[in-house]
């Protein structure tokens, strides 16, 4: 199991260096291998996605076959999800009919699920301005989260137009450019280059082979 | 190459060579970190779940390997591996959802690893699970384990959107605790209004050290606080060069 380990370590550390390599360097074999390497990755991709598929297929048949609670949805996932694989397979996904499933029953139901973020986002700014023992979070009445409000209440009215007025001088001119291309611009600018840096520290993990998201990682042990 | 490839390269190398050496040379001491309230409290909520007899549900979130958010989901995947160690004492193992294939697979590796490691026998295929492929479809089918499968705590920790408030929302009516983290900026301002332990910026990153460091997490850290302070000062040495005329 420990070579075993090693030896996909060495194949996943020589892969993501060749491509790594060939991203920056361009001599022709680093490119040509790169290229190679990522087609590859597209095609088993694809296949983790059937993978995948049989995988929401083997639990929703259980929770039908075991009675569990919500079962009759999962028979309704599973006689949706072949249906429209077989149609899509037999018909090609360009076809009208699965333009139609797409955009008859796909998109209004994202589209219902979309508004009902409306609804939980405005509770949770409601909780954010309870007391903390009564809205279950540990780190609320603070100065940043009556900031947090404040501003999402003054972009709020900077944005949309008040019946009668229409915008409202001074904050939808002043305030809240100044707050959105100052303000929240540079805090974002400035949690961006940390999750840049968080994303290069990860990568440079996983090509050391400290974290080694793939097999058993000899370092811990193990059958 | 052109210049922004090779600053981007030589980035990467002066990286590599920073973090390698300090993981050297930290190698025997103990690593001492800012305190963060959500990690401390994670570790809680695992003793808790050990002695409980309940679940810990980690999300992963719904990016794919192939894209610029792998990151994140390697973030994830490898809080899902040292969660997994951590909970093989108990009677349930922790239940992973994910919105891609391949993170599937390998969320269901982790958790095979863990058990291989704890010598621990009861592996579960579908501890791991793909719940949906789209952001909304991902999150609904996530939705379910949250409610019906005597989850205790939730750690959200990859790439989400605005659905994110789906989960969160779930969580504080199950009335479970929940750690949440995204590299996503729209994801991150709700979790900061919806989750019990939002985790901001870089700090999605810096779970696993926090879990259960090594030497490579402690030089990670520290790699990220000089590149991190390398930057202010560029930013500041061209502020005043562009206030001088100079650019």
């Amino acid at each position: 199991m420990k070579l075993k380990g090693l030896f996909s370590a060495v194949i996943a550390i020589a892969t993501g260096l060749i491509v790594l390599v060939g991203y920056f360097v361009e001599i022709p074999i680093l490119v040509n291998l790169r290229i190679t390497i990522l087609n590859w990755v597209i095609i088993l991709a694809a296949v983790a996605l059937f993978v995948g598929l049989f995988n929401l297929l083997a639990v929703h048949a259980d929770k039908f076959r075991n009675k569990e609670k919500g079962g009759i949805y999962s028979l309704i996932l599973i006689f949706s999800l072949l249906t429209t694989l077989i149609l899509g397979l037999w018909l090609r996904p360009d076809h009208a009919l699965m333009a139609l499933i797409f955009t008859a029953i796909q998109l209004p139901v994202e589209t219902s699920l979309m508004a009902m973020l409306v609804v939980t986002l405005t509770y949770a700014s409601i909780r954010l301005l309870r007391p903390a023992q009564y809205a279950g979070l540990r780190r609320r009445n603070n100065l940043i989260s009556i900031i947090f409000l404040v501003t999402a209440l003054l972009i709020l009215l900077g944005t949309a137009p008040v019946p009668f007025i229409g915008s409202v001088p001074i904050l939808g001119d002043l305030i809240r450019p100044f707050i959105v291309q100052v303000l929240a611009a540079a805090g974002a600018r400035g949690i961006l280059i940390g999750v840049a840096l968080g994303s290069l520290t990860t990568g440079l993990r996983v090509l050391f082979g400290a974290d080694r998201p793939y097999g058993s990682d000899p370092s811990r042990g193990g059958k | 190459m052109n210049w922004i490839g090779l600053a981007g390269f030589g980035l990467v190398i002066f990286s590599a060579i920073l973090m390698a050496g300090l993981a050297f040379l930290r190698r025997k001491s103990t690593p001492a970190f800012r305190e963060i309230p959500a990690f401390a409290r994670l570790r809680k909520a695992i003793g808790l779940a050990v002695e409980e007899g309940s679940r810990l549900h980690i999300s992963l979130g719904r990016g794919g390997l192939t894209t610029p958010q792998s990151a994140a989901e390697l973030a994830g995947l490898e809080m899902l591996r040292r969660i997994a160690e951590l909970t093989s004492a108990s009677d349930r193992p922790p239940v992973a959802t994910s919105g891609d294939g391949a993170v599937t697979i390998l969320s269901q590796d982790a958790l095979l690893a863990s058990e291989r490691v704890t010598l621990s026998t009861g592996y579960d295929a579908t501890a791991a699970r793909l719940t949906g492929l789209t952001p909304f479809s991902y999150a609904v089918g996530a939705l379910p384990v949250m409610q019906d499968e005597n989850v205790s705590a939730n750690v959200l920790m990859g790439n989400f959107g605005v659905e994110v408030a789906l989960l969160t929302d779930t969580a504080e009516r199950e009335n479970t605790s929940t750690l949440a983290g995204s590299d996503n900026l729209s994801a991150q301002a709700i979790l900061y209004a919806s989750a019990q332990d939002p985790l901001i910026g870089e700090e999605l990153y810096a779970a696993g050290a926090y879990i259960k460091a090594r030497p490579f997490h402690t030089a990670s850290l520290t790699t990220q606080d000089i590149l991190r302070w390398l930057i202010v000062i560029g930013i500041l040495v061209g502020a005043l060069l562009k206030l001088a005329g100079v650019l």
